[in-house]
């Protein structure tokens, strides 16, 4: 028997940071991954560091965690590109949005601003014709997610966190775990496992949202920002059953990353060949050259899903030293270091820097 | 626009124009596909100088004299499959072709390990530089050092003569006692052993050492010269062309992503069939090389099973069978003379490219066990030739076994992937008039 | 024997109509068809196809395998360097 300050059940980028914040506090830290550490809905994601600004409280905690990560702009393993943000308007309904936008966006600390069609086009001169204007935010970045999880269980490893590779839990007792080769874990317990968690605690409500995603040859310096339509929240906010939304960014590579889909209730991780028709199209749509382009790679990952688009963070009531941090849906990379903060905030009883009520895994089962 | 067929058959080589031509000598509809411009495939490329080869003309002419003619698809490479349906970009865009029957004869590619300089320009494949050569690339009066491992050395060596280069030697890994075995076991194929003398008569004067592979290569710009070990010494060939194969792979990429079960052979995947030739995926037959290498001859006779089988012809595909048996045996010849020396999987250093792509180095894979967390980490395997270069090396040296195929099979223009004909979709842009 | 020009780099290359770009390339200087991610100058390998060394830029279009291209009439063709 193994007895540990916090069990972490899953490595990717939420479970990861969270094990790196608890080993820097002292924790003596175990984390369970059965498989390649960041290699779940974190290998599969876009890796953009972005603030939506259309839940307060979600743009709380995007805004903490962007801080945090300027800490990893100058890491190797992070590849932190600082590409900034372009929001694009395709109409003047979507332009006159933007003030409001860009008001709550610098409140937060954000400082994002308005771009006429001109600039817009400067900025990016291979967008699109007609489009209408738009929002730029210049400090947001992308990072490679996956080598940003395996670094900080490095980090964590180095603080003599103990990683159980390939290892799941099959079991949660009371302040303690059984793994599925048999051995028992005893400590307080986080479950960071994304997509998984309703196998463990199916009374937090978490539904998968695939997405597909397209990475093409390399481009070098046809397009300097992420590029994301107006609507994007319409489609990563709404809950229809299927949308797709333009957002393409590019990598330090030169390549570029092009999205994006959302399904619900999908289980085959096979790549839908309508569904990646349907979200090129609309791509094309902003960004005719993109058409041309050489495609190498198509494939999609789940996203984990709560009734109201944020994730859940803290205790989890009626379990004794039982935590949750899971539920990001498509903002996981951006809130990672601020979600692992203020959930190792709690677990020591330390005042977290931002209000932790909304994130409450108590609001869904009240 | 989708054209449909009867019966589709993917690959123009031997087994594929075998299998275009028994289908249709049934009366079926059928296409053949292919990426290349011409048909033959590797082994009947088409020569820019010397024209194509005899029998590749009499298998390519006897298509068109069939009931139903053979519609002939060039340029068509296959970027994505999907039940009974395949996509393909061409010149002119995306085509996506149905079919009632599908035969998978997309052959194989050649196996190239990584050593020192290996990247260097002026190393290609061993029936690499014949392709390029046939291409109308420029060997004439080329210093060439042919080397790797099999029977396609010799019929590289000697296609590269006829375009006048000059052959330093053929440096085959297998052993001399290897060579003599595989030579006594011949008589059993006398198609071979006419082939072979052949092949002897036109590098009479080249040297041929057994026990031999090249370290190294080396060069500025180019490869200037290689480093050759034979027994136990290692000696300087200064040359102009390295051409280096260590023998061949099958093609399953597609058949994998038609869901069709794979058979191993070695450390990589072949096609799984039954004697008739059907995968484990109903409507889907696979011939030739994608099954298992073993040669021109195996590649003919399945490519006609397997055509006759599409057309729902079984006792013609029957009467063939002994004769597969036969032919089949020849690969396990091959496999069994031809086995690569491990020293071949060393030859990589610490500061070596393994991904060409990438230019990822063997030290930057020092402790990953699989291919997925490797590629996550250091990008190994994730540009444009998709693993298949250096996922199929490393599975050869035994570090990890190649992961899972990928879509879109071959990079495609995304304007393909957005253009394939697919059903009507449900859409939410419907009133958007923008951009 | 039928043959095309085409311009490779800029300069006017005549080869027969069956060649590939790959060996039209082959017949100039130009030893490198493309450079690596860390600038390492590249040529073709397999000759099929599948190794994606030999991709260059014709008729504007970068990323093009040129031992999979016919050469055609007037074709522009790039390497890198």
């Amino acid at each position: 028997m193994s007895r540990y300050d916090l069990i972490v059940a899953g490595a990717g980028i939420v479970g990861a940071s969270c094990a790196n914040e608890a080993s820097i506090a002292g924790l003596r830290v175990a984390i369970v991954e059965p498989g390649p550490v960041g290699g779940g809905a974190t290998a599969c994601s876009m890796g953009h560091l972005v603030a939506m600004d259309d839940d307060p409280a979600e743009l709380a905690l995007a805004r903490y965690s962007l801080r945090r990560w300027e800490a990893f702009a100058h890491l190797a393993e992070a590849e932190f590109s600082r590409c900034g943000t372009l929001w694009v308007a395709r109409n003047d309904g979507e332009v006159a949005g933007i003030a409001a936008r860009v008001a709550r966006l610098n409140a937060a600390g954000g400082e994002a601003h308005a771009v006429d069609a001109r600039t817009l086009y400067e900025l990016e001169p291979a967008l699109a014709a007609g489009l209408a204007g738009g929002m730029l935010v210049p400090a947001e970045a992308v990072v490679y997610p996956p080598r940003v999880a395996q670094h900080l269980v490095r980090c964590a490893q180095q603080r003599g966190a103990r990683l159980h590779a390939g290892r799941s839990v099959r079991r949660l007792g009371r302040a303690s775990v059984t793994l599925d080769d048999g051995s028992l874990l005893t400590g307080p317990v986080l479950l960071a496992t994304g997509c998984a968690l309703p196998r463990l605690l199916p009374q937090l409500p978490l539904r998968p949202r695939k997405g597909h995603l397209l990475i093409t040859e390399r481009y070098p310096g046809l397009l300097r920002h992420q590029v994301l339509e107006l609507g994007y929240a319409d489609s990563a906010h709404g809950d229809a059953a299927s949308s797709v939304a333009f957002n393409v960014q590019p990598r330090p590579t030169g390549q570029l990353l092009v999205g994006s889909s959302r399904e619900f209730d999908v289980e085959d991780p096979a790549v839908s060949p309508a569904m990646l028709q349907r979200m090129l199209r609309h791509a094309f749509r902003f960004m005719p050259a993109l058409r041309q382009l050489q495609g190498l790679r198509a494939w999609t990952g789940l996203r984990p899903a709560t009734p109201d688009g944020r994730p859940y963070l803290g205790a989890v009531p009626g379990h004794p030293d039982l935590w949750v941090a899971a539920g990001h849906e498509g903002l996981g990379v951006t809130t990672a270091l601020g979600s692992a903060r203020l959930l190792i905030d709690l677990l020591l009883g330390h005042a977290p820097a931002i209000d932790p009520a909304p994130y409450s895994p108590a609001r869904v089962l009240a | 626009m989708t054209e449909h067929y009867d019966v589709l058959v993917v690959g123009a080589g031997p087994a594929g124009l075998a299998a275009a031509q028994a289908a249709a000598s049934h009366g079926a509809r059928v296409g053949l596909v292919d990426a290349q411009a011409r048909q033959g495939g590797q082994v009947w490329r088409h020569d820019a100088v010397h024209g194509t080869p005899r029998a590749a003309s009499r298998a390519i002419n006897a298509s068109v004299g069939t009931r139903v003619p053979v519609t002939w698809l060039a340029r068509h490479q296959v970027i994505a499959a999907q039940s009974q349906r395949l996509c393909a970009e061409t010149p002119l865009g995306a085509v996506e072709l149905s079919f009632g029957r599908l035969v998978i004869a997309t052959g194989a590619r050649e196996l190239l390990l990584p050593f020192p300089g290996w990247t260097l320009p002026g190393v290609t494949g061993a029936g690499g530089l014949q392709a390029l050569a046939k291409q109308g690339w420029p060997v004439r009066g080329k210093r060439v050092v042919v080397a790797g491992s099999g029977p396609l050395l010799w019929a590289a060596a000697a296609s590269l003569r006829r375009h006048g280069a000059r052959v330093l030697g053929i440096h085959e890994q297998a052993s001399a006692a290897a060579m003599r075995a595989f030579a006594l076991q011949l008589w059993r194929w006398p198609g071979r052993v006419a082939q072979a003398l052949q092949l002897r008569a036109a590098l009479h004067d080249v040297a041929h050492h057994c026990g031999s592979f090249v370290r190294r290569a080396d060069g500025d710009a180019a490869v200037t010269s290689v480093q050759v070990t034979s027994g136990g010494t290692s000696m300087r060939v200064d040359c102009d062309l390295l051409a280096v194969g260590h023998g061949l792979v099958p093609n399953v990429a597609l058949a994998g992503m038609l869901g069709c079960a794979m058979d191993r052979d070695g450390a990589h995947p072949v096609v799984q069939v039954d004697e008739l030739l059907r995968t484990s995926v109903a409507n889907i037959h696979a011939a030739g090389e994608s099954c298992g290498i073993a040669g021109l001859s195996a590649a003919r006779i399945e490519g006609r099973i397997a055509g006759h089988m599409a057309a729902g012809a079984t006792a013609a595909a029957t009467s063939l069978l002994r004769q597969r048996r036969h032919a089949r045996r020849f690969g396990e010849l091959l496999e069994r003379h031809f086995a690569l020396d491990p020293r071949l999987y060393a030859l990589a250093e610490h500061d070596t490219i393994i991904c060409r792509c990438e230019d990822v180095t063997l030290g930057a894979l020092d402790g990953y066990t699989d291919a997925r967390t490797a590629r996550l980490a250091t990008r190994c395997g994730m540009g444009a030739c998709q693993g298949r270069v250096c996922g199929t090396a490393l599975a050869q040296m035994g570090r990890f076994p190649r992961s899972d195929c990928r879509l879109p099979i071959f990079p495609a223009r995304l304007a393909t992937l957005a253009d394939r004909a697919s059903p009507p979709l449900p859409s939410r842009d419907s009133g958007d008039n923008h951009p | 024997m039928n043959t095309v020009n085409l311009s490779i780099n800029g300069h006017a290359v005549t080869v027969p109509a069956t060649a590939s770009v790959a060996a039209a390339i082959a017949t100039t200087p130009a030893a490198c068809f493309r450079r690596s991610v860390n600038g390492q100058p590249r040529a073709a390998l397999c000759g099929m196809g599948v190794c994606f060394e030999c991709r260059v830029r014709i008729d504007g279009n970068p990323h093009v395998r040129a031992c999979m291209t016919p050469v055609g009439e007037g074709m522009q063709v790039h390497t890198d360097d």
